[in-house]
């Protein structure tokens, strides 16, 4: 299948990709990686009239330090945020939930940033951010803002990107010497999580000090599973402990259902699952 | 329309396309390279895998208009004075293809994945080529090939496979 | 003279490299996509989105005005609203059949119906005008549901036919004399035995060939020329004259490189007669190139039948009566043999056991759903899959160990040949030794002893043994038998051999390959057989004007029935130059003697070459008198009877019962396809073969919802495995050759396909029986898998099973329900 016609704008600073988008008006797109839109347009279930391009733009692409955070530029591809040191070193979660995105070739071309701002509930980067509370930079005419996570996901394939922004990089905090898993459930290896589960663990003297834990899928948004993090913290880090604390992983969540799964097997899946990642990102067996 | 200036397979192309030109039609019927095929339109089955600037990419996934000042090889470009790339060779020892339509796209990602790494065992070899869809060998030989074709390729076996000097460095494309 | 390569002595049964490799490896197809003619159009057709209803009007003029368009035409336009595709398998005398035209005409039967063919000067132009194209309907109710469909006041597919019932097709033991009635096996199992009664829903696929299907159709020849991505290009020629009244001299159809077919290309397409309609319209080359979600949603599906199966057997296990009772679903039309598959499985449900009693009704159905037709295995995967799970069943029913119960009722190696109850003779086969193999590759005892720690200790990751001992009926087909089916043709093949002046040697096969190695295997039997090196071989096909005469390539019959027409035609070969020969050594005719391409007079140092032979047939100066100056030689082969491959699939499957997900962890197969050509690509068929029937046991499946639509009409969605998803295989061999043909070969395309989906599911729910678990529906998926442990278990749901689908993130098809805009307004992903 072919898209339908558009124009085609490649800028190469985000000042000239906010102009090109203002110019563009509202039917223009943003292309990032491409990974999702293309495939979109060719299905043909969206037809913009502009195409806003915003891989020459170099300084969208790369990962520096900044102080207690890594901040990794959105047009930074999966590939190279799984090959940096830094997102090795800092952020375990990120890396290990990007290693799950997609197949080679996408995470060649697919970008952190596109994958964000796409926020397909399904998608396996939505649930790390959140749950290392990553803070996204965003441009518009009226200069750049900050938005939490917490507040980015507003729903479904929807952010706080408005019409006339881009997203410029993201903010996560360093999670050093964390452990992390990212727990990923779907039918086949091509297929997207029917749920997953981030989650990342401090671990003190054999108790779990601080936790985070997100989920994939169980809602229009990544959740958050306070109530799992929570009873974890200031638990031994035991397989009984952390079972005991996963069976909160679907307080609060709001699951569809769909061909592959139906809520209330979302809402197990979650639970069973969040019990694997914690237990694994803590480095306990069994 | 827009101009792209583009090398594949060591031939440098001046064209102009329309953006909405995926890079595989761009390829195929511009340039005559149907060796690269279409097998699906939600980039899940890889026919059309290249590599772009030393990297595989699904090149239905990409538009013409991205590539311009980029290198592409294609299947075509393997095989050099007639000698087959020992992945080309390596499906044809092990018998890794039957119809031959993922052959094509198989083969280019198989040759990135010993560029990341070099002696994979059966699963990383599975993993690495979950983007690629065959219905014809139930895999098994395809596996069979890439792990023959490491053992023959090793030492440098990405200098061998990316023809063109990876510029992935600093965040690829 | 040029030279000739050395013969060897035995190609046969070596692992030779394959032939057509050195095109397909560098990227220099001939795909019918591939190819562009001077002055060619493209073609897309506007297709319905909805499952039944009225066209009320098609306004074509929008996209007639859009630039580089050359026409929009309805069915009325083309004058083809009379036109019928062809079905060429009417099972029963009073079979229903509707008109099934090319396009739509008032009313569209299923979504994905074409409505309109767009022509353009590009392809991204036609796709554009196809969007114009305004099409109004009034929505009907759709048929979905079989049962349903057959239910008195049911609403009707097609009105005018009175009915959704296609046809009912009937076979008794009883009646046909080959074995008692079942009814009283039933009433004996009932009173001193045991009645095991299993529903199992076959669920609908889809053949997901890699190449999408596409035809070019170029009229401006002497001969109207049509390239079609087609697993039967010769039955595709004679179809497209007998539809659309063209003389058939004048037609030539190529299947140049086709990326497989399993069935699904095994079929006279609406868009092959469209392409034809609109170039010889507009006297243009015309292409016509299908997506990937118009493949998944309009090409032919396949499977989809509903089966209720009962064993009637003694105590002991022995089995004394079978009952098959299928509904299948046809999908709103029937494409070429869409009837008749279900009932190429009814002769298969007996499979490799005695059974004495027998009866079996098929009842087809039509429903407002994508016609279903021939897929990998086509009638004889559901029969072994019905047979083998019950033997299952059985076996859990009385206690009795599974493989014990196989063997007291499988026929014994030295029962052969053996005519079942079926009416098929097997000529040959060794279930025992198959079985004996397979377990000791497989560590039966071992893996059993694990299961029984498992079970032991209460592990939530639960280990299952799966069996398949399955046999198959392939090598289609006597034309007898056809004839008594009342299938449309016979099941002949046809071969001929053209030796050239310098020796080397042209196969003209009438089989259509399409990735199974023809050129390779075909080489080999010729070199063998006519004593000439394997290089010097080169194997034509798929082009009516080279290979005249063929019935193509299906139900594994290309070996068996078109590799032994080569044997017949080398024969003739042998026995035109033996006569030149005697001429030539001055010898009696009854003295030469032919071996390794060399015929020699018995007793003698004396001796000449076939290629010597044909260059004097070339030269024709001195041949023997009223001898034709030709070695050329041609034979039609029309096979006795079938051929049995058969074999043990042994599975080993983990269950997770806290998620429901199934590992395969080891699968190991010994099958017996009879001779052995080249184990290379008989290995290679076989796993192919295991990946299809695997992935209908854990992951394909076509789906609709309530309103009839697809919603899995792309490949995100339509779960074809990746190398990812798929276990590594064990396969081994036995061989019993085939006495059936001279060559003892069985045929291997299907086995894998046929045997591995009953072991997969018989692993499954041996992991789980002992919760009391009895069946999972196919695909197991792991929600299915879940959801029967969670039942047996009794344990409280937490929410209502089935909640109104609503659409959940992934998957490109499920954003189809998001607004687009909403859908990536900012930033490409993954």
């Amino acid at each position: 299948m072919i898209p339908s016609a558009f124009e085609y704008v490649a800028p190469t600073t985000v000042e000239e990709a906010v102009q090109a988008l203002a110019e563009a008006g509202e039917d223009a797109k943003v292309l990032g990686g491409g990974q999702s839109l293309v495939p979109v347009l060719r299905l043909r279930l969206a037809a913009p009239t502009a195409i806003i391009d915003l891989s020459r733009i170099s300084e969208l692409r790369g990962v520096r330090e900044d102080g207690d955070a890594i901040v990794i530029g959105a047009m930074t591809t999966h590939h190279d945020v799984l090959n940096d040191p830094l997102v090795a070193q800092h952020a375990e979660l990120l890396a290990a939930a990007t290693r799950t995105v997609g197949d080679p070739q996408i995470r060649h071309r697919g970008t952190f940033g596109g994958a964000l701002v796409h926020a397909d509930p399904a998608g396996d980067l939505l649930a790390p951010a959140v749950a290392m509370d990553a803070e996204m930079v965003i441009a518009g005419p009226d200069g750049r803002r900050t938005v939490p996570a917490s507040e980015f996901f507003t729903t479904l394939f929807t952010t706080a990107v408005g019409a006339d922004e881009v997203l410029v990089e993201i903010r996560v905090p360093k999670k050093t010497g964390w452990g992390a898993h990212y727990e990923k459930f779907n039918r086949v290896a091509q297929a997207w999580s029917i749920v997953a589960v981030a989650a990342t663990v401090r671990t003190e003297g054999g108790s779990i000090a601080e936790a985070r834990v997100a989920l994939t899928n169980m809602g229009a948004t990544p959740i958050r599973a306070t109530a799992v993090e929570e009873a974890l913290v200031g638990q031994q880090a035991g397989a009984e402990s952390i079972r005991a604390a996963a069976q909160h992983a679907a307080e609060g969540t709001s699951p569809m259902s769909d061909g592959n799964a139906d809520a209330d097997y979302r809402e197990h899946l979650a639970r069973v699952l969040t019990g694997r990642a914690v237990a694994t990102a803590a480095g306990v067996g069994g | 329309m827009t101009r792209i200036n583009v090398m594949v397979d060591g031939v440098s192309y001046v064209d102009d396309v329309e953006p909405r030109t995926l890079l595989v039609h761009y390829l195929r019927e511009k340039l005559g390279k149907t060796g690269t095929l279409v097998g699906c339109d939600t980039s899940n089955c890889g026919a059309c895998t290249v590599h772009l600037d030393g990297r595989s990419v699904k090149s239905c996934s990409v538009l013409a208009v991205q590539v311009d000042g980029s290198e592409i090889t294609t299947i075509e470009g393997l095989a050099r004075d007639g000698v087959l790339h020992p992945m080309q060779q390596a499906f044809h020892d092990n018998h890794a293809l039957q119809c031959g339509f993922c052959t094509p796209g198989m083969i280019m990602q198989a040759i990135d994945l010993l560029g990341d790494n070099p002696d994979p065992d059966d699963h990383a070899v599975r993993e690495g080529l979950e983007g690629n869809l065959c219905r014809c060998t139930g895999y098994q030989n395809i596996v069979r090939a890439v792990l023959d074709a490491a053992k023959k390729m090793q030492p440098g076996a990405h200098s061998d496979t990316a023809q063109q000097p990876s510029t992935v460095a600093g965040g690829g494309n | 003279m040029t030279a000739t390569a050395e013969p060897t002595a035995a190609e046969f049964g070596k692992a030779r490299k394959r032939k057509e490799d050195a095109r397909l490896i560098t990227g220099r197809t001939r795909y019918t996509d591939n190819m562009s003619l001077p002055g060619m159009l493209h073609m897309a057709v506007v297709r319905s989105p909805l499952a039944a209803a009225t066209i009320t009007a098609i306004n074509t003029e929008p996209a007639k005005k859009l630039p580089g368009v050359l026409g929009v035409y309805t069915a009325a336009d083309l004058d083809a609203e009379g036109i019928g595709l062809p079905c060429a398998w009417p099972i029963t005398p009073d079979m229903k059949s509707p008109q099934a035209p090319p396009l739509a005409t008032s009313t569209v039967h299923f979504a994905g119906e074409g409505v309109a063919v767009v022509v353009a000067r590009d392809a991204a132009s036609a796709e554009d005008a196809s969007e114009a194209v305004e099409v109004d309907y009034d929505e009907l109710d759709p048929v979905l549901d079989m049962e349903a469909a057959l239910a008195d006041g049911a609403t009707l597919v097609h009105p005018d036919l009175e009915t959704n019932r296609n046809a009912l097709w009937v076979f008794d033991s009883g009646e046909a004399g080959s074995g008692s009635s079942f009814d009283e096996a039933r009433s004996a199992a009932e009173s001193d035995g045991v009645v095991v009664k299993r529903r199992f829903r076959q669920q609908r696929l889809i053949p997901a060939f890699m190449e999408p299907r596409s035809c070019v159709v170029d009229p401006t020849g002497e001969q109207l020329t049509m390239w079609s991505a087609t697993q039967v290009p010769h039955i595709l020629k004679t179809m497209a004259a007998l539809t659309l009244g063209l003389p058939e001299h004048k037609i030539r159809v190529i299947a140049p490189d086709v990326g497989g077919g399993f069935g699904g290309k095994l079929q006279v397409t609406p868009e092959e007669v469209l392409a034809l309609l609109v170039a010889r319209k507009l006297n243009k080359p015309v292409k016509w190139t299908e997506t990937r979600s118009e493949s998944l949603l309009s090409a032919h599906h396949g499977r989809d039948q509903i089966q209720d199966i009962t064993v009637a057997a003694k105590k002991d296990g022995t089995v004394t009566g079978l009952k098959v009772e299928l509904l299948a679903d046809m999908g709103a039309y029937l494409r070429l043999v869409t009837p008749g598959i279900p009932i190429l499985g009814a002769f298969m449900y007996p499979a490799i056991y005695k059974i004495p009693a027998y009866h079996f009704a098929c009842t087809n159905v039509f429903t407002n759903k994508t016609p279903t037709d021939a897929y990998r295995g086509a009638g004889r995967p559901e029969a072994t899959f019905a047979i083998e799970r019950m033997m299952d069943e059985l076996a859990a029913e009385l206690g009795v160990e599974p493989l014990e119960i196989r063997e007291r009722n499988w026929i014994k190696h030295e029962e052969f040949p053996y005519t079942t109850v079926a009416t098929l003779t097997y000529d040959s086969g060794n279930y025992e030794a198959a079985t004996a193999k397979a377990r000791e590759l497989f560590d039966y005892d071992g893996l059993r002893a694990e299961q029984r720690r498992r079970r032991e200790s209460g592990d939530p990751v639960q280990l299952g043994i799966g069996i398949s001992t399955f046999t198959e009926m392939c090598g289609l087909a006597p034309s007898r038998v056809l004839g008594s089916l009342s299938y449309g043709a016979g099941g002949w093949e046809h071969a001929s051999i053209r030796m050239l002046p310098t020796g080397k040697v042209e196969v003209v096969t009438g089989v259509s390959p399409h990735g199974q190695g023809h050129e390779t295997a075909w080489s080999q039997i010729v070199a063998d057989q006519l004593g000439v090196g394997f290089d010097d071989v080169e194997v034509l096909h798929g082009d009516t004007q080279i290979s005249h005469k063929g019935l193509d390539t299906y139900g594994s019959r290309s070996l068996a029935v078109g590799g032994i027409a080569v044997v017949k035609a080398v024969d003739k070969v042998i026995e035109k130059a033996r006569k030149i020969a005697a001429h030539m050594l001055e010898a009696s005719e009854d003295d030469i003697e032919f071996e390794h391409g060399k015929f020699s007079v018995k007793g003698t140092d004396q001796g000449t070459t076939i290629q010597d032979i044909a260059l004097a047939v070339f030269a024709a100066h001195d041949l023997p008198d009223g001898v034709e100056p030709s070695l050329d030689s041609d034979a039609t082969y029309d096979p006795e009877n079938f051929s049995y491959p058969h074999g043990t699939h042994l599975c080993a499957a983990e269950v997770d019962t806290e998620t429901g997900w199934v590992k395969i962890r080891d699968y190991v197969c010994v099958d017996d396809v009879g001779t052995v050509v080249n184990p290379l690509i008989v290995d290679g068929q076989v796993h192919g073969g295991l990946a299809q029937g695997i992935a209908q046991a854990l992951f394909e499946e076509a789906v609709y919802d309530e309103g009839g639509t697809l919603t899995t009409g792309t490949l995100a969605d339509y779960l074809v495995p990746s190398a990812a998803d798929l276990p590594h295989f064990t396969t081994g061999r036995t061989e019993t050759p085939a006495t059936s043909n001279p060559l003892g070969v069985k045929g291997v395309g299907e086995a894998g396909t046929i045997a591995s989906t009953p072991a997969v599911v018989n692993a499954i729910v041996d992991a789980v029986r002992h919760e009391g678990i009895n069946d999972i529906e196919m695909p197991c998926s792991p929600q299915r898998v879940w959801r029967a442990v969670h039942a047996a278990r009794g344990e409280a749901k937490s929410t209502s099973q089935h909640t109104t689908e609503t659409a959940a993130g992934g998957g490109l098809g499920s954003m189809d329900a998001q607004s687009a805009d909403n859908a990536d307004t900012a930033g490409g992903a993954r």
